[in-house]
C-alpha cells in the first residue's frame, strides 16, 4: 500500500514512461482505478496505520494526477525531474521577459507606473488593452509550442539532445510565466477582471 | 465499522437519514409527530433548551434567548458579520477569535448551538433503531473554509459524535441524484439554501464522481431573500403607520419581537409567491393591523440583485473547469431557495437548459450523506465521490505575499511539502502563518492558523532543513507535519487556529454539553403551553385595543374575564389547566377575531369575507 508515498514520480505512479505526449482517456482511467484503491473512503474501517498510510498513497495520487493532468503542468513536473529539484510544483522557473518582447514590456512598465500615479485617460486605457490582448496572444503562442511541438521534440529527442531541449522548454515556460504576471498587472490597472 | 448516519445540519432546517440495508436507498428519518426536517432553531428558557419547532415558536416571545441561522455564524469572527448582526435579535460583544453569542444570560459559541441541534437529530436516529448512535458525514457548504469546516467537526465533537466525514452538499446531492436516476457525463449542481450557496461542477463516469470545480458565497441564501423584502416592507409600514394610535412615531426596527413577526410573515410570503402569482400579507401589530398585497413581479424586482451574484460564482466554476455552459449536461437543484421562480429562470438561461428538481430539494443532500455514510461503513463499493478544495491554500511569505501551496479545486486529499530555514543563528523557532484565500496579498485572504515549529537545533543561520508537509483531508481540513531533514526529528508544532475553538475550549463544552441539558419533557411542555398561553394573550390583548369597540359590552366584559383567569393560571405549573384556559380564550374571541379581520380586509377587498380569502390564499 505504502508503495504509492515516496520512491515513485509522478509519471511511475501512473505506470506511465516519462514522457509529455500523455492520453488523456488513459491518465484519467488509470487515475480512477488508482483512486478506487487508495481513496480513504474505502478504508474507513481499517487500524490506524493503514488508514494513514492510505491517506498519504491518495494524497500523493491527487498530486501526480494535478501535475501531469494539464499538459503545461505536465512540462513544469517533467523540468523539475529532469533537474532533480525537490521544489514543489509551479516554481519550476522564474519569470523571464523574453528577448525579442524586452522593448515592449519596458513600454508598458512605464505606461503601468504612469497608471499608478492617477486615473487613466479612456486613449491610454484603450492602448493597454490592445497590448493586454496582444500578450495574451502571445502566451496562448508560447502555450501552443510548449505542449505542441516542443513537447513532442522532447519525447523524440535521443539523450544527447535533452540537455540543450530542456533549456528550451525552460525558456518557453520563463517567458509564459512573466508574460503572465504583465497580464495580470494590466487587469489590474485597468481594473476589469475578465478571466484570460 | 458500526452504523452511521448522514446529517444535514442547514442554515434554516436540518435532518437525518441513513440508508435502509434491505432496499439499498436512502430515507429520512422524521421525529414522533412525522416531521423530517427539524428547524435549525435553539431557545436557551430558564427551564431549559428547546430546539425545532418548539424553539421557533418561542422566538417571537423571546428573541433575545433564541437562537436562528447559526451557521451563517460558524467558524467566523465578529468582523466578518457585524455588519448582518443588527438583523439579528441576539447580541454579540465585539471580540478577537470567534464569534460568541450573548443569549439570555450566558454566552454561547456558534458549535455549541450546532451542537443542540446535532444531538437533537441523534437522539432521533437512536430512537427509531433502538441503539446508540455514535457517527455521522455532516454536511457543509463546499464553499466553507478550513475555519468553518474545524467548527462544524466541532459541533460533531460536543454533540457526542464522531464525525466520519464533513461532506460538501452539493457532491452530496449529486450522490443521491446518482443513486437514482442519473446518467453519466458533466453535470453542475446548483445549491442556493437558507445561508449559502454553492456551484460544483463534477465528472459522473463508472461510478466515479469528480468535482472537477466548485465556487459559492458562504453569506448568500434564503435569509437575504427575506431580509430585502423585510426591509422593503417595513419602509412601506413606516411610510403607511408612522404613527401609532396614541399619535406616537412608528419605530418597528427596535421592537424585537415585532422584527421576528415581520421576518417570519415576509418568509412565509417569499413562499407563497413561489407558487402564487400574488399574496396578501396581514400583520396585526401592537396598535394598528398592517395589510398589503405584494405581486411575484414586486418581489423579483427585489430578489434579482440577489439572483444575479450567483451567476458569477458559476461562470466562475465553469472557467476553473474548463467548460462552457454547452459542456454541461444536467443541472441539478438542491436547497429551499430553488424554488424560487426567478432562480430557476436565471439557471436555466446561464446554462441553457431545464433543470432537474426532482427529489425533494430539502431532503436531498441528508439524503446524500446518508449515502456516503454507507460508503463508509463499507456498504457501498463501486461509488466514490472525488471532491475538491475550494479555495488555495498558502502562506505567508516577505512582504506579506501569498505564497500558494495547494491551488483552489484540487482533488482531496492532497499534500505539499515546502522547505524552511532559519535567518538567524542560532534560532530554534520558526513562525508559519498560513491563509486560505484567492487574493495575493495574506491581509486579503482568510487567516487560518499560525503555527510555530518548536525544537529547532540551535545552528547556524541557514543551515536547519525543515521540510513542512501542509496535508488537506478528505474532510478539507488543513494538518501540518514538519521535520528537521539533518536529525530527522519531527519537529513539535504549535497551532492557534485564528477563528476555532482551542482543544481545551473543546472538552470544556463537551462537559457542559451534559450540564446544560435539553429540557425534560415535563419542563419543555410546560414551556410549551405557557408560550401558546402567551401568545394567545399578546393576541387577544392586540384584538381588545383595537376592535374592543365592535362587540357587545357583555362580550368585552367575557372576555377580559377569560383573559385574566388565563394571566393567573399561566404563572402555575398546572399544564393542563393553562392548555384548557388558552383554549378557551382562543373560542370566546373567536368572533372578535374574525370581525377584527373582516374589518381590516374591508379597505381593498370589498365584500369578500376574510374566510374566503383565507381558503383561496
Amino acid at each position: 500500500m505504502g508503495a504509492l508515498a515516496t520512491i515513485m514520480d509522478y509519471f511511475e505512479v501512473f505506470g506511465l514512461p516519462r514522457r509529455l505526449g500523455i492520453d488523456a482517456q488513459t491518465l484519467q482511467r488509470r487515475f480512477y482505478e488508482l483512486s478506487r484503491r487508495y481513496h480513504p473512503d474505502f478504508h474507513a474501517g481499517a487500524p490506524r496505520e493503514e488508514q494513514a498510510r492510505t491517506l498519504e498513497a491518495s494524497a500523493r495520487l491527487n498530486a501526480a494526477y494535478r501535475a501531469l493532468r494539464d499538459p503545461i503542468a505536465r512540462i513544469e513536473y517533467l523540468v523539475q525531474l529532469e533537474e532533480g529539484r525537490q521544489t514543489r510544483e509551479g516554481a519550476t522557473v522564474k519569470p523571464q521577459a523574453p528577448a525579442e518582447l524586452l522593448a515592449e514590456m519596458f513600454e508598458i512598465q512605464e505606461a503601468l507606473d504612469e497608471t499608478r500615479a492617477g486615473d487613466l485617460a479612456e486613449t491610454a486605457r484603450e492602448t493597454l488593452r490592445a497590448q493586454r490582448e496582444r500578450l495574451m496572444a502571445r502566451r496562448r503562442e508560447e502555450g501552443v509550442r510548449l505542449t505542441g511541438p516542443l513537447a513532442a521534440a522532447w519525447d523524440a529527442a535521443g539523450p544527447g539532445e535533452r540537455s540543450a531541449l530542456l533549456e528550451e522548454l525552460k525558456r518557453a515556460l520563463a517567458a509564459r510565466a512573466y508574460l503572465q504576471t504583465v497580464i495580470d498587472d494590466l487587469a489590474q490597472a485597468l481594473g476589469d477582471d475578465e478571466a484570460p | 465499522m458500526g452504523r452511521i448516519v448522514g446529517i444535514d445540519l442547514g442554515t434554516t432546517n436540518s435532518l437525518v437519514a441513513y440508508v435502509d440495508e434491505r432496499t439499498g436507498l436512502p430515507e429520512a428519518i422524521a421525529d414522533a409527530e412525522g416531521h423530517r426536517l427539524l428547524p435549525s432553531v435553539v431557545a436557551f428558557t430558564p427551564q431549559g433548551i428547546l430546539v425545532g419547532e418548539a424553539a421557533r415558536r418561542y422566538l417571537v416571545r423571546r428573541p433575545e434567548a433564541t437562537v436562528y441561522s447559526v451557521k451563517r455564524f460558524m467558524g467566523r469572527s465578529y468582523e466578518d458579520v457585524k455588519e448582518e448582526l443588527r438583523y439579528f435579535p441576539f447580541a454579540v460583544r465585539p471580540a478577537d477569535g470567534i464569534v460568541r453569542l450573548q443569549v439570555g444570560d450566558r454566552e454561547v459559541t456558534p458549535p455549541e448551538v450546532s451542537a443542540v441541534i446535532l444531538k437533537t437529530l441523534k437522539e432521533r436516529a437512536e430512537g427509531h433503531f433502538g441503539e446508540p448512535v455514535e457517527k455521522a458525514v455532516i454536511t457543509v457548504p463546499a464553499y466553507f473554509n478550513d475555519s468553518q469546516r474545524q467548527a462544524t467537526r466541532d459541533a460533531g465533537r460536543i454533540a457526542g459524535l464522531e464525525v466520519a466525514r464533513i461532506l460538501n452538499e452539493p457532491t452530496a446531492a449529486s450522490l443521491a441524484y446518482g443513486l437514482h436516476r442519473l446518467r453519466e457525463g458533466v453535470i453542475a449542481v446548483y445549491d442556493l439554501g437558507g445561508g449559502t450557496f454553492d456551484i460544483s461542477i463534477l465528472r459522473v463516469k463508472g461510478g466515479i464522481f469528480e468535482v472537477l470545480a466548485t465556487n459559492g458565497n458562504t453569506h448568500l441564501g434564503g435569509d437575504d431573500f427575506d431580509r430585502v423584502l423585510m426591509l422593503w416592507l417595513l419602509e412601506d409600514i413606516q411610510a403607511r403607520h408612522h404613527r401609532d394610535l396614541a399619535c406616537r412615531p412608528v419605530d418597528l426596527a427596535r421592537d424585537n419581537e415585532a422584527m421576528q413577526e415581520l421576518r417570519l410573515a415576509a418568509e412565509a410570503a417569499k413562499i407563497r409567491l413561489s407558487s402564487e402569482e400574488r399574496t396578501t400579507l396581514i400583520l396585526p401589530f401592537e396598535d394598528f393591523i398592517y395589510r398589503r398585497e405584494i405581486t411575484r413581479a414586486e418581489l423579483e424586482r427585489l430578489l434579482e440583485p440577489l439572483a444575479q451574484k450567483t451567476l458569477g460564482p458559476c461562470r466562475q466554476a465553469l472557467a476553473d473547469a474548463g467548460l462552457g455552459p454547452d459542456g454541461i449536461d444536467d443541472v441539478v437543484l438542491v436547497g429551499g431557495s430553488t424554488r424560487v421562480p426567478l432562480v430557476r429562470q436565471r439557471v436555466q438561461q446561464l446554462f441553457g437548459k431545464t433543470p432537474h428538481s426532482q427529489l425533494n430539494a430539502d431532503e436531498v443532500v441528508a439524503l446524500g450523506a446518508a449515502v456516503q455514510a454507507h460508503i463508509l461503513a463499507g456498504g457501498i463499493s463501486d461509488m466514490l465521490l472525488l471532491d475538491v478544495t475550494p479555495l488555495s491554500l498558502g502562506i505567508e511569505t516577505l512582504g506579506g505575499i501569498v505564497s500558494v501551496l495547494i491551488p483552489r479545486n484540487t482533488t482531496i486529499p492532497t499534500s505539499a511539502r515546502e522547505m524552511f530555514t532559519t535567518s538567524a543563528d542560532g534560532q530554534t523557532v520558526v513562525d508559519l502563518h498560513v491563509v486560505q484565500g484567492e487574493r495575493e496579498l495574506a491581509r486579503d485572504c482568510r487567516s487560518l492558523a499560525r503555527f510555530e515549529l518548536r525544537g529547532i537545533d540551535p545552528m547556524p543561520a541557514g543551515m536547519p532543513k525543515i521540510e513542512v508537509t501542509f496535508l488537506i483531508d478528505a474532510d478539507g481540513i488543513l494538518k501540518v507535519t514538519a521535520r528537521e531533514l539533518r536529525t530527522g526529528k519531527v519537529a513539535a508544532i504549535d497551532v492557534t487556529p485564528t477563528y476555532g475553538l482551542t482543544e481545551g475550549e473543546i472538552e470544556r463544552m463537551v462537559e457542559d454539553s451534559f450540564q446544560y441539558a435539553e429540557a425534560d419533557v415535563e419542563a419543555r411542555m410546560l414551556i410549551e403551553v405557557r408560550n401558546e398561553a402567551d401568545t394567545v394573550m399578546t393576541h387577544v390583548r392586540r384584538a381588545l385595543k383595537q376592535g374592543g369597540h365592535l362587540v357587545t359590552e357583555a362580550e368585552g366584559a367575557h372576555i377580559t374575564a377569560v383573559l385574566e383567569e388565563l394571566a393567573r393560571v399561566r404563572e402555575t405549573d398546572e399544564r393542563e389547566l393553562i392548555r384548557s384556559k388558552t383554549v378557551e380564550l382562543n373560542r370566546v374571541t373567536e368572533r372578535l377575531a374574525q370581525v377584527l379581520m373582516d374589518a381590516a380586509l374591508q379597505g381593498a377587498l370589498g365584500t369578500r369575507r376574510a374566510a374566503e380569502l383565507m381558503e383561496s390564499e
